[in-house]
């Protein structure tokens, strides 16, 4: 799950990461107020899901309240990577002298949380691993014993010179890691941290993914989800259970397990078609979980065709089966429909199937040309 | 032979009460595993099924039946802890079926297991099967039989279809390993081709892998330098968007890296035929057996 920068900031604040002040504004005017409340020169950020905000025009100095009211006015409301922006964070601006990039991530190859630090922040840090890896320092850290005294020093190291300064960038590290560990990241990042010309070590941005998997041990950091910065059918696939990515083509497909899910959608676009969709509907199903598939599926406008390719293991095929009759009972399908299931109870579900009015396919390639083909405006078997 | 399991594994069901621990445990036992145990605590000195003795903890599970083998279908966030308990009590093979076991937790499970010398398979995993002996985890049994393919995936269900469509074809398998889609898992892929390699019944390997990591990759590099058996692969994923979690916590593309296209090109370059489809499989296996 993502937060947004504030809410980031927020979790370091309380880590003890020193950060400057910075509230958040829905309107212009909202905007303005908090600016003439801080007084001076002012930053505008664009709160969304997205990175590259900067670039896209999504972060603005202004000189004055008024200056603030117009870029708010800008900003809110600007698409960033498809996201609508909704809030701005208004922050005092800061004097610059350094910047730095701190970020944790939890790397596979190591199977432990690896710092990664470097003297050349405030840019991408993958363009920066990629031109002048030598900048970079990585260094995993045994979740068992945490981030060491000597080993937040070597990373204070790593970026200043002055002791001052390594001292106090080693205890944001460490606050960092705590903060990483205690909200179950999968990703902390503070880009720039920056040296003001009297000194100091501060965090200018902050930016925090959860693993999903920690969000039932952590209730607070969940009433952090912001609905209205995510697309509407995959909050509404989450509320239903349902691992849902909406894509551009316009086979809708809906499959069990997510390996599947994957290898049908590359089928889909192998016989010259193009997914709508990923879109698992987990292990143990029950018809419940088709009927909000299917409504998900459809209210894409894009879907031509439907496609459902399910192997019975532990999904029972005519849960699934009855899932599609409830659901196109409620709501007649508007596009066709094409259906694979083999496995658990697979005679039963085409039973099922059949007396509703529908036919079912055995064959994962079989069905997926077939979708395809209607898709492309073929005519319904 | 074959890899893992085979008829002198004895299991021990973690949470064998469980609405998955006992569905899988009956199945498992109905498919001819040997299932001497189960641990739900509370509930020790109960029988599941009116066989098989459950104990409240794992050491004493292991010290009345000496099982050598743990699968376990626990909650997920008891799940780690459930791992530790089984290597604690000197089990050296595991296997956790539960999915949604977080990421930081592993970090602490994986040192913990190697320390005492176990082997893990999982979390997120479909487990295995040795067909015609032995079933572990939750892979349907009736798909498989008995064979010279050894199959190793980061899927379930995808594992399922090519299997499907290998025993159609009749092409047996020696063991199927299902190793999961978390991003810090147990057992890798190279670990399963080395096991392979050196197993007499696996003439030959099919080998599924997803966007995500680098593990396909490295995998590749061990069939080149160090594999006499032929490897066919495929790569789930070749439509996935950037940036994007497909469902496995670990199938995501960052930045540039973990790509499907990356993957296949390692496969090429060390030699692994390359299925472009799930039925793929079939025939360059038997080309490559012929």
């Amino acid at each position: 799950m993502n937060i947004h920068e504030f809410q980031a900031k927020d979790i370091l604040r309380r880590a003890g990461v020193p950060i400057p002040p910075g509230r958040v504004a829905k309107t212009p005017d909202e905007a303005a107020a908090i600016a003439r409340d801080f007084g001076g020169t002012v930053v505008v950020k664009a709160q969304v899901h997205a990175g590259g905000r900067g670039k896209a025009g999504g972060v603005k100095l202004a000189k004055s309240p008024d200056e603030a009211k117009a870029i708010a006015t800008k900003i809110l409301g600007l698409q960033i990577k498809g996201l609508t922006v909704q809030q701005v964070l208004v922050t005092p601006a800061a004097d610059i002298a350094s910047e730095a990039y701190v970020g944790i991530i939890v790397d596979r190859a190591a199977k432990r949380p690896v710092f990664m630090v470097s003297p050349a922040g405030g840019i991408d840090i993958e363009e920066v691993a990629a031109a002048t890896p030598e900048k970079i320092l990585k260094l995993p850290i045994d979740t068992r014993y945490g981030v060491l005294p000597f080993q937040a020093t070597q990373l204070g190291f790593f970026l200043y010179e002055d002791v001052k300064k390594v001292r106090a960038a080693a205890k944001i590290m460490q606050q960092l890691y705590a903060a990483f560990m205690q909200s179950g990241c999968s990703l902390a990042e503070i880009n720039p941290l920056v040296t003001t010309p009297n000194g100091d070590v501060v965090a200018l941005d902050a930016k925090m993914v959860i693993d999903d998997n920690e969000l039932e041990r952590h209730p607070d950091i969940e009433a952090l989800r912001d609905p209205a910065a995510e697309a509407p059918s995959e909050v509404q696939a989450r509320e239903a259970n349902l691992t849902f990515i909406k894509l551009d083509g316009n086979v809708g497909c809906c499959v069990n397990g997510a390996g599947l899910a994957m290898a049908t959608m590359d089928l889909v676009k192998y016989y010259g078609g193009e997914p709508a969709n990923f879109l698992d509907i987990g292990g143990s199903s029950n018809p419940e979980k088709v009927v909000n598939a299917l409504r998900i599926i459809t209210s894409d406008p894009n879907v031509k065709s439907i496609l459902f390719n399910i192997f019975g293991g532990i999904t029972r095929t005519d849960d699934v089966a009855n899932g599609i009759v409830t659901a196109t009972k409620q709501n007649p399908l508007k596009v066709p429909i094409v259906i694979r299931l083999t496995g658990t109870n697979e005679e039963i579900a085409v039973k099922i199937l059949k007396e509703n009015g529908f036919s079912a396919m055995t064959d994962m390639d079989d069905a997926v040309k077939r979708a395809v083909e209607l898709a492309k405006g073929g005519k319904a078997a | 032979m074959s890899i893992f399991i085979d008829s002198a594994t004895t299991l021990v069901v973690q949470g064998i009460t469980g609405r998955d621990g006992s569905f899988h445990a009956k199945q498992m036992m109905e498919y001819g595993t040997c299932v001497v145990a189960g641990v739900t605590p509370g509930k020790g000195g109960q029988k599941f099924e009116n066989r098989v003795p459950i104990f409240d903890t794992v050491v004493r599970a292991v010290g009345e039946t000496g099982a050598n083998t743990s699968v376990i279908y626990v909650p997920p966030m008891f799940a780690a802890d459930a791992i530790m308990e089984a290597a604690d009590a000197g089990i050296k093979l595991i296997i956790a079926i539960t999915e949604g076991v977080p990421v930081l937790d592993m970090t602490r499970v994986y040192p913990f297991v190697q320390e005492r010398g176990a082997r893990l398979i999982g979390p997120n995993c479909p487990g295995l099967i040795t067909p015609g002996r032995s079933k572990v985890g939750i892979i349907p049994g009736r798909i498989c039989t008995p064979g010279n393919v050894g199959v190793v995936s980061r899927s379930g269900t995808l594992t399922y279809e090519v299997v499907y469509q290998l025993t159609r074809a009749g092409l047996g398998q020696s063991t199927c390993v299902g190793i999961g889609g978390d991003p810090i898992n147990g057992t890798n892929f190279i670990d399963c081709l080395a096991a392979f390699e050196s197993d007499p019944r696996t003439d030959a390997v099919a080998m599924m892998g997803e966007i995500g990591g680098t593990d396909e990759q490295e995998a590749a590099r061990f069939v080149r330098q160090r594999m006499k058996k032929p490897v066919i692969g495929f790569i789930a994923g070749q439509t996935a968007p950037p940036g994007r979690r497909m469902g496995h916590a670990g199938a995501i593309i960052s930045g540039s890296s973990g790509t499907a296209a990356e993957k296949i090109a390692a496969f090429e370059q060390a030699g692994i035929g390359v299925a472009k489809r799930p039925k793929d499989f079939v025939e360059l296996l038997r080309q490559r057996l012929a």
